[in-house]
């Protein structure tokens, strides 16, 4: 049960990395391999900061600050300089980790005796439960702490997924999606392009950085590689969440990517459990997010082969 | 309203490629007028529509909008003075958002965007009162997918977005080309219409003989990136179908195209 709730949770953190991804790969289809760059800057952002004994909250709005910086650099290197996408995302993410080295100072902080979110979530939740260890839920013993956690979480993303869909109704939000629809109508509507693809990567890279905070403070610490392979896990979440709601519409995908996320976790756990060794972890995410990018493709030709022999 | 001043473009400079698209364009349109630009593939037409609207910058000259001087100014910056249709029916609407979302990106062109809601109360009524106003049905779902409707639909919808708020200039290339022809007559039927009742100052670039000689109050016929007859009032108002293949006719023999071209021609014309 509380590994469960354990990766439920993780699941709840990791949508804001999946938010990010929708944005800049559905959105823009900008790959943006920052993505692994800005998760461990943001944890490195909030880990020095509350070692340094700077309240929780405060390093979490630093580490989403630091990680638009970093999607700006890179929107600024793509869209000013003229460089490939993906190039500009390499070129960031290998800065960041230096970067990175130097803001922690070594190559991981250990937060399990700090003041995180965590130590007050946990303090909230006795506080209010009156002291209850754990109660009995669904026929499982559930500690209360980790009850928590996963609430709070929820409520977290549930709210950030809300403040994303509304910012992309306002005119500036619309004008970005249609940068990424069709960039021809919209610089014949006056809308600088590049202009919106920075602020897309920059509001990208911020929740990314948010979720690399977040994780941190949750699994008890920051290290330097923990961006690896991150881009391909917030595609996996973003894919797992189209093929659950079926709609393109930025409200189902936004969904979507929490369900995704959540459903992902949770399918890492039970292999884990089920003696997946976890140095193939990444090797079966890349393959399955390889052949969910195919399958459409493979569906249509298929399609057609029969169309094909019926009419022949 | 529009003022082209010795305007040239090269393509592909220093290359065997090389290609000179305009070669010194002077060219006064008036506030009000409607243009229609003809020539052969290559002449230059869809180059001059293109060097105003500010795809490119141009080598040399200088181009005025409504005593703007928008020479320097990309393509995106000079957008509030102008209302343009592409020839491809999908390039000039976004086929991932709704017809409302569409229409109310248009509702700010070349204005700022900020923070306040795209479709808000008032954006949304008038949004049903112009597609309304198309008659085609539309207005019943204004929140569907811009990407789920004809060509025919998307080009009209895409003129009543350049049109929207009054342009300085309305910049049309080819944009019933790519239409059957049952819809291209409606969108030129519309795109008349608009321009008569708002009275704009337009630049049309055709392929089709048809409406150069029916459409507009002045035509301007271009040939290797000049400007070789220029037809205005009276004399353009006499001008039939006929009289421009003719015009095409003199300039082959001038030119000494070969025969084969000249049957390219026709077959692409006639």
């Amino acid at each position: 049960m509380t590994l469960l709730i354990s990766s439920l949770t993780i699941g709840c953190i990791l949508s804001l990395l999946a938010f990010g991804v929708l944005i800049t790969f559905r959105l823009f289809h900008f790959p943006d391999i920052t993505a692994e760059g800005s998760i461990a800057f943001g944890a490195s952002i909030a880990a020095i900061l509350i070692v340094s004994g700077v309240s929780p909250l405060i390093a979490c709005a630093a580490a989403f600050l630091g990680g638009m910086a970093a999607g700006m650099t890179t929107g600024l290197i793509h869209t000013r300089f003229k460089i490939n996408g993906l190039l500009s995302g390499i070129l960031v993410t290998t800065a960041l980790y230096s970067i990175n080295l130097h803001v922690m100072g070594r190559s991981n902080i250990p937060l399990l005796f700090e003041t995180t979110l965590n130590t007050k979530i946990e303090a909230l939740a006795k506080w209010m439960s009156g002291d209850v260890e754990s109660i009995f839920l669904l026929g499982w013993d559930v500690a209360v702490k980790d009850l928590a956690n996963l609430i709070f979480y929820f409520l977290l993303i549930a709210l950030t997924g809300w403040l994303i869909y509304l910012f992309f109704r306002t005119q500036l939000g619309t004008a970005m999606r249609a940068a990424g629809d069709n960039a021809d109508m919209v610089r014949a509507l006056g809308v600088h392009e590049g202009n919106m693809i920075i602020i897309g990567l920059a509001l990208s890279n911020g929740l990314i950085a948010l979720a690399g905070a977040l994780l941190a403070q949750y699994q008890g610490f920051a290290d330097v590689q923990m961006g690896i392979g991150m881009l391909v896990w917030g595609l996996a979440s973003v894919i797992i969440g189209e093929a659950l709601v079926g709609s393109i519409q930025l409200g189902y995908r936004l969904a979507g990517a929490v369900m995704g996320s959540l459903l992902f976790r949770l399918l890492v756990a039970l292999a884990l459990r089920w003696g997946l060794n976890p140095n193939d972890l990444k090797l079966i995410t890349a393959v399955f997010v390889f052949i969910a990018l195919i399958l459409p493709g493979l569906l249509r030709r298929i399609d057609w082969k029969k169309e094909k022999t019926v009419h022949a | 309203m529009l003022d082209i001043r010795n305007v040239s473009k090269m393509f592909n400079p220093g290359t065997t490629n090389q290609v000179r698209a305009l070669a010194h364009i002077d060219l006064h349109i008036d506030s009000g007028e409607f243009v229609v630009v003809i020539g052969t593939n290559g002449s230059g037409k869809s180059t001059l529509l293109n060097a105003v609207a500010g795809t490119f910058p141009v080598d040399e000259g200088q181009i005025f909008i409504a005593g703007q001087d928008v020479t320097k100014k990309p393509e995106y910056a000079r957008a509030g003075l102008i209302g343009r249709v592409f020839q491809d029916p999908f390039r000039g609407t976004a086929p991932n958002m709704s017809i409302a979302e569409n229409l109310a990106l248009a509702s700010r062109r070349g204005k700022s965007r900020g923070m306040n809601w795209a479709l808000k109360q008032d954006v949304t009524e008038a949004v049903i009162e112009k597609v309304k106003s198309l008659n085609i049905g539309l207005e019943d779902r204004i929140d569907n997918l811009m990407g789920s409707l004809s060509g025919g639909q998307r080009q009209s919808l895409t003129l009543l977005m350049a049109t929207w708020l009054k342009p300085a200039l309305l910049l049309l290339d080819e944009h019933t080309a790519a239409l059957d022809p049952k819809s291209g007559e409606r969108v030129i039927k519309l795109t008349e219409e608009i321009v008569e009742r708002d009275r704009l100052t337009t630049l049309m670039v055709t392929h089709s003989m048809h409406q150069a000689a029916n459409i507009g109050d002045r035509l301007i016929m271009m040939y290797k990136g000049r400007i070789i007859h220029d037809f205005q009032g009276a004399e353009k108002k006499r001008l039939r179908v006929d009289d421009l293949l003719d015009r095409f006719e003199q300039v082959r023999r001038e030119e000494q195209l070969d025969e084969s071209a000249a049957e390219l021609l026709e077959k692409r014309y006639v």
